[in-house]
């Protein structure tokens, strides 16, 4: 049944959806309700860049934003980001708004400034804080850094972590370089009431090696290394790390990296991700004012995602790692990305309204169907620039839409009649006929597309059926619908439809 | 000062090893001969950004290179340089660099700043090699707070052979000071070096206690602390300015130790502290053994910024 061209292998989300409707029976009602996720998903994904593209009053263009971006690179620049990360960073975000749609009510620089920070957002994220731990321990976390970093304070509240998660860690003080780094682990040791092992002796690769050897001795499923500060380009100790890790193979390698970082960021964390393969960056002392622009820095040149950040001195002062805060921490430029978002929630609204009163008065027809799937297409085309859209496309899963299902779907639209396209209940088997031979495809094919809009077209109505409720939550409350969603939630928006699809239906006289 | 072994000749030597490809790029457009245009300027702007010089004095030093331009001070490219470093060795005239000294008694030192940035190692080095010159140093351990900082300060004193002043951790460090004065008045210490508690500028509190410390001194011993000392991390950004001005704020800061210039980072952060606030760098730190200081030297340190 799935007829339409391209490669299967290569299906986005789009070609996923039409492979569905095609060829599922995931439209029955009762089964619209469990696969009703898939789909809502797919329809406003769909709706709400189609409303974007139709109704959008300017465009970004270099010039118009350029001021913005001024701004935004000295912001960057202020908040310590590495210039030639700022560099690559403006022009990958220059490059993919280019051409974006701008709603009426704001200024191309004021979008500029929301997409550069939604895109800060996902350059930084998503952040897996998870530990992992194996099993048969122990799960060995190695601990490494510039002097200063917070390495070892870092150790004892990444302890106290893991113990609250029901495990049993112990402390290995490998510091051996360091006036007092082992009584300063024994000390913080003893504050969080968790076990260091210790040995003062000069051998650094030895007590890594015994350390995690008393663990297992000692019933220890997790053991936390600390080490000793080091310059990443002092080849002698560098080397020495390499051959802990090479001894005691860390199942996590973190590197613990000071917030106030400047510039030179990139040099120490580039270095130590090579000597070391990181798994993830420990961000520290965010307590204080620093915008923290080594997050971005490090995280560009490692790939590596920072996974907690410390937050003072206090043994309980580490969370999990948000790349939202620290975005907005960075750029610091929320009021315009508020601004942004108060006003992209209110054209989703009203565009939700606008759509809604053209379904309620039954004149969408088959002419809006195409020309949402070719805004769809425009918009897919920005690749992951959909995603980065002000108001809900900031949810946008990055659609791709095959150019040849849209010509497909235009060659059959354009052999219909101005009536069939306003109205193509009337569609009738020796209509499909006469169409297919018009458009030089199956009759099969010309059903299918029929269905197709039938199909998403009742899905709407039965979504916006009811007042501005459905639709319109489901387009502007996004943050409440896809977080459900995300969370496995669904059930809310599913009632709601369900409810209101009932009376609807009855005085919906083109179905059948 | 020819107390320090090493000097930030060290620095360049070292610092080369490590040229950034940038500093190669813009070298080949300060060719002989080569007009003054706008990837030049933009190039010198990112070395100078590279540095940590901050946006700010960046665009001041580029403005000042702009009017040379126009008044014909400057024309081809090689004039670039020799100009710009002239301009930044001006920030720290002669005088702003030395240690300043009680007229009679002990010379009260007060070391701050923020978390491991190298109070505690900055202070070995210096009471190092004050009394490796015949000075009679005793160190106090008015860091009470962070885990083993009295045992951390303690092993250096033992190691390089000054007294020290200790409480518990936990003491009130007003009170280690104030017991140090009076100890460096007793014994007749030539300095006294204050260790205090890494904090967060932003910690009110902690500021607050850190003035306090200071103003025991001033109490005890008349015109102390003779020097404040900020211990700056050379890795450190543009939030250094910030920890410059507050520290400023609560204790006068009367000087940087710019800690960790062994590493990769140029420490041009000092640049904008000198260009908004007006305070100097006294010393640097080269690494963590006590031999690791040098008189902070304006001409070697402004050459390693472009090196
Ligand atoms: N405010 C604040 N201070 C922190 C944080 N993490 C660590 N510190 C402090 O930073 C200083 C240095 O921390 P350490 O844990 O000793 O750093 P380290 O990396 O082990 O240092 P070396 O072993 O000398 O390389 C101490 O004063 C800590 O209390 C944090 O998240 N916030
Ligand atoms: N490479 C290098 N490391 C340094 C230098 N100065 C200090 N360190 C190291 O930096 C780390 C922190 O130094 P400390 O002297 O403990 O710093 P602090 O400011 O007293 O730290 P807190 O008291 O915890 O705030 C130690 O590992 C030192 O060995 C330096 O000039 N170069
Ligand atoms: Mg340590
Ligand atoms: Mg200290």
């Amino acid at each position: 049944m799935y007829k339409w061209g391209g490669d299967p292998k290569r299906a986005g989300a789009a070609r996923r959806f039409f492979h569905r409707v095609w060829n599922d029976k995931c439209f029955q009602r009762k089964k619209l309700r469990r696969k009703g996720r898939v789909l809502f998903d797919a329809l406003t994904d769909k709706f709400s860049g189609i409303f974007r593209s139709l109704s959008g009053r300017g465009r970004i263009t270099e010039a118009n934003v350029s001021d913005a971006m001024r701004e935004v690179r000295k912001a960057l620049l202020e908040a310590d980001v590495n210039y030639q990360v700022v560099k690559q960073f403006c022009k990958d975000c220059l490059d993919a708004a280019m051409g974006a749609e701008v709603i009426k009510s704001l200024h191309p620089g004021q979008v500029m400034v929301k997409i550069v920070h939604d895109e800060l957002v996902r350059l930084m994220g998503p952040v897996d804080t998870r530990i992992y731990f194996v099993s048969p321990g122990p799960t060995v976390i190695l601990l490494a850094g510039l002097q200063g970093s917070g390495k070892t304070t870092t150790a004892a509240k990444l302890g106290r972590y893991i113990r609250a998660k029901g495990r049993n860690p112990v402390l290995v003080a490998d510091d051996l370089q360091r006036p007092a780094a082992i009584d300063q682990l024994e000390t913080l040791g003893q504050q969080s009431g968790i076990p260091v092992y210790t040995d003062r002796i000069q051998d650094a690769v030895k007590v890594a090696r015994d350390g995690v050897r008393y663990a297992k001795q000692n019933g220890h499923d997790v053991v936390i290394l600390d080490t000793a500060g080091r310059l990443h380009i002092d080849e002698e100790m560098m080397q020495q790390i390499a051959d802990v890790a090479k001894t005691v193979t860390p199942h996590q390698i973190y590197l613990v990296c000071d917030a106030m970082t400047g510039q030179d960021a990139v040099n120490s964390a580039k270095a130590f991700n090579e000597r070391l393969e990181l798994d993830g960056v420990i961000l520290t002392k965010l307590d204080g004012d620093a915008r923290g622009g080594a997050a971005l820095s490090v995280k560009a040149v490692t790939g590596k995602p920072i996974k907690f950040v410390g937050l003072g001195e206090k043994l309980d002062a580490i969370e999990e790692f948000h790349p939202d805060r620290m975005a907005g921490r960075i750029l610091g430029m929320g009021d315009v990305v508020t601004l942004v978002e108060k006003a992209q929630e209110q054209f989703d609204a009203d565009e939700a309204a606008k759509l809604q009163a053209k379904m309620a008065k039954g004149t969408f027809g088959f002419d809006d169907f195409l020309k949402q799937m070719e805004a769809v297409k425009k918009m897919g085309g920005m690749g992951g620039m959909l995603k980065l859209l002000p108001g809900i496309g900031s949810q946008l899963k990055n659609m791709e839409i095959d150019e040849r299902e849209i010509d497909q779907m235009r060659g059959i639209v354009h052999s219909m009649t101005a009536e069939e396209r306003r109205d193509p209940d009337i569609i009738d088997a020796s209509r499909r006929r006469r169409i297919a031979r018009g458009c030089g495809r199956s009759v099969q094919d010309v059903a299918g597309l029929v269905k197709t809009f039938r199909r998403s077209r009742d899905m709407m109505q039965s979504l916006s059926s009811g007042g501005m409720g459905g639709f319109k939550s489901l387009l502007s409350g996004k943050t409440d619908l896809f977080g459900a969603m995300a969370s496995g939630r669904v059930p809310k928006i599913k009632q709601r439809s369900k409810r209101k699809r009932a009376p609807r239906r009855k005085g919906n006289k083109r179905r059948r | 000062m020819g107390l320090f072994s090493k000097t930030v000749a060290y620095l360049r030597d070292h610092l080369g090893k490590t040229r950034r490809k940038i500093t190669s790029s813009l070298g080949s457009l300060l060719t002989l001969g080569r007009a003054i245009d706008e990837d030049l300027l933009d190039e010198l702007e990112a070395t100078l950004i590279a540095d940590d010089i901050g946006v700010a004095t960046t665009e001041r030093l580029m403005e000042d290179l702009r009017a040379a331009y126009k008044s014909r001070k400057i024309a081809k490219s090689e004039d670039i340089l020799p100009f710009l470093k002239e301009r930044m060795k001006e920030y720290w005239p002669a005088r702003d660099r030395e240690l300043h000294a009680a007229e009679s008694g002990p010379t009260v030192i007060l070391v701050a700043g923020i978390n491991g940035s190298g109070k505690t190692t900055s202070i070995a080095k210096l009471a190092y090699a004050l009394s490796r010159d015949g000075r009679k140093v005793i160190v106090a351990a008015c860091d009470t707070f962070r885990a083993a900082a009295v045992e951390q300060l303690s092993i250096w004193a033992d190691r390089i052979g000054v007294q020290i002043v200790k409480h518990q951790m936990g003491a009130d460090p007003g009170a280690v000071a104030y017991d140090a004065c009076e100890a460096a008045l007793a014994r007749g210490a030539d300095y006294l070096i204050l260790d205090t508690a890494g904090r967060l500028h932003t910690q009110k509190p902690l500021m607050d206690e850190l003035a306090k410390i200071r103003s025991v001194a001033a109490r005890k011993i008349p015109g102390a602390p003779h020097e404040v000392l900020l211990v700056v991390d050379a890795t450190t950004g543009q939030n250094a300015i910030q920890q410059a001005k507050v520290f400023t704020e609560a204790i006068e800061v009367t000087g940087i130790f710019l800690a960790k210039l062994d590493g990769t980072a140029r420490g041009g952060i000092v640049i904008a502290i000198k260009d908004m606030l007006d305070i100097p760098v006294k010393f640097v730190g080269l690494g963590e053994t006590p031999e690791d200081i040098a008189a902070f030297d304006p001409d070697e340190f402004v050459e390693a910024l472009f090196a």
